[in-house]
């Protein structure tokens, strides 16, 4: 697997893995927010969001339609959708690209549900590595403790019951997320995982990020020729607040 | 009793899934739009259910899981090909998991109108890697007979255009941008396909029928060819 820097793309990508609760996407949207600033052409990519194998995913999802191999499938559909569609176009223009969880994320959960390794990695293999790939690294207490203090409603396959690991959804929740936690694991050093101690502070963790990406990507590079707007939500943009303010009324 | 006889899985098959537990018969009938397929297919159905042969059928783009959202996305033609390839594959195995791997645990005949060697044959005329669609496609049980009906594009086009009066924009490859006209583009893409199915047939080894001939010469010979299929039980 090469990356894109590898490749001769112009632009690089940086990927965030962990588990749910590890606070990998705080601390990348705090990274976007940083490369916005300095002026740098960033796009930020989560998984599992591709507007048109949405609906063929969730309708999977509601009514448990889902199986490990078509669970794979929908996902690897729905990151060459993705990846084809933004990722590609925008490497080839020079963009940095940062994405909540990549191909990683399906190589520990699918082959926690029994996928054969080989084959989910054959199937993503038209994908090249991360420049970057930061994993956060929580202890398994603190990323279950952080998603189930509020004892939110788990979702069937986020809980990983189709796996029939435990008929209580907490329970089940628990062992899956260990399991998916060894797969990481045994595929840091393969993959050139950087490990984060995610059990520090967001602050101390965001340093370092920051540190670490612009040691490994020259980021003046990817300078915008004019700079960007600042989004209207952080403008005070005088319309939304008059909204706000009728809405109090 | 007859053994029964089991099966095997191109590649790794399905998790949780044995193939020795597969019984049954798979038969798969491939062919491009206009070759007969699914009349030969009904023929078959007939012909076996009169027999005292239970029967069930899967084809492309059936599945609960994601048919809909595929003819949605084929008709905006808005997916690449990696995207569309997987997409497929989806509703392929969707269809593999529910209803032709637990017809064959209970012993049924599978009739498949086209089969993984259509979705790898269609990637193949758009340049995809012939070794990644092999590792995709292992979850695929190897089909007990595979015939492909083989038409000369220009008889295509003629029974096409006599059944529905055009040509249809995929089955003419338009999106490869062969040709600006459609009709040369279905004969440019047909003929790439023929060539692709000819490529796989080495590695897969199904029996090509030559499907110029009428309906019934070619029930015929399919008819015989099963019959061949189902008394080596």
């Amino acid at each position: 697997m090469k990356t894109f820097a590898e490749m001769n793309f112009p632009g690089r990508l940086i990927a965030v893995e962990g588990l749910d609760g590890s606070g990998k996407s705080t601390q990348i949207y705090l990274l976007k927010r940083w490369l916005e600033a300095e002026g740098i052409k960033v796009y930020f990519s989560e998984w599992n969001s591709s507007e048109l194998v949405k609906s063929a995913t969730s309708k999977g999802k509601k009514r448990e339609l889902l199986t490990p191999t078509t669970f794979s499938l929908i996902h690897a559909t729905d990151f060459a959708d993705r990846y084809e569609r933004h990722l590609v176009p925008l490497l080839r223009a020079g963009y940095i690209v940062l994405c909540d969880r990549y191909v990683f994320t399906a190589f520990a959960r699918d082959v926690t549900r029994g996928c054969p390794p080989d084959w989910v990695r054959g199937n993503y293999s038209f994908a090249c590595a991360p420049d970057l790939t930061m994993f956060f690294k929580a202890d398994l207490e603190v990323s279950l403790s952080r998603i189930l203090e509020g004892r939110p409603k788990l979702k069937f396959f986020e809980a990983g019951m189709d796996l029939r690991l435990s008929s209580d959804p907490y329970e089940s929740f628990k062992i899956f997320q260990g399991r998916i936690l060894e797969q990481y694991m045994a595929m840091s050093k393969e993959f050139n995982f950087i490990v984060m101690d995610a059990n520090e502070n967001v602050e101390k963790q965001q340093v370092l990020v920051r540190k670490l990406v612009s040691e490994k990507i020259d980021l003046k590079k990817f300078k915008r020729r004019s700079p960007l707007p600042l989004p209207p939500s952080l403008l005070g943009d005088p319309e939304s607040k008059e909204e706000l303010e009728d809405k109090a009324a | 009793m007859n053994a029964k006889k089991s099966h095997k899985f191109y590649g790794h098959g399905i998790p949780r899934v044995k193939a020795e537990d597969l019984g049954g018969k798979l038969i798969v009938v491939e062919g491009a739009d206009g070759s007969g397929r699914s009349t030969q297919i009904a023929e078959l159905v007939n012909w076996l259910e009169t027999n005292g042969r239970p029967t069930v059928q899967v084809g492309l783009k059936r599945s609960t899981l994601v048919s809909e959202e595929l003819e949605k996305a084929q008709h905006g033609n808005v997916l690449s090909r990696t995207t569309l390839s997987l997409f497929y594959a989806t509703d392929f195995a969707d269809q593999l998991e529910n209803i032709i791997l637990p017809a064959l645990k209970a012993g049924f005949i599978v009739l498949a109108d086209r089969y993984i060697y259509t979705l790898m044959a269609r990637d193949m005329v758009r340049g995809m890697d012939e070794k990644w669609l092999k590792n995709l496609y292992g979850i695929a049980p190897v089909p007990d007979s595979v015939f492909y009906l083989s038409v000369e594009p220009e008889e295509l086009v003629q029974r096409n255009l006599s059944k529905n009066a055009t040509l249809d924009y995929w089955e003419s490859g338009m999106d490869l941008g062969l040709s600006r006209e459609v009709f040369d583009s279905f004969l440019k893409y047909q003929t790439a396909m023929g060539e692709a199915f000819r490529q796989l047939q080495k590695a897969y080894k199904f029996e090509i029928v030559d499907a110029n001939r009428s309906v019934n010469a070619v029930n015929k010979e399919l008819r015989k060819k099963i019959s061949a299929v189902l008394d080596g039980e």
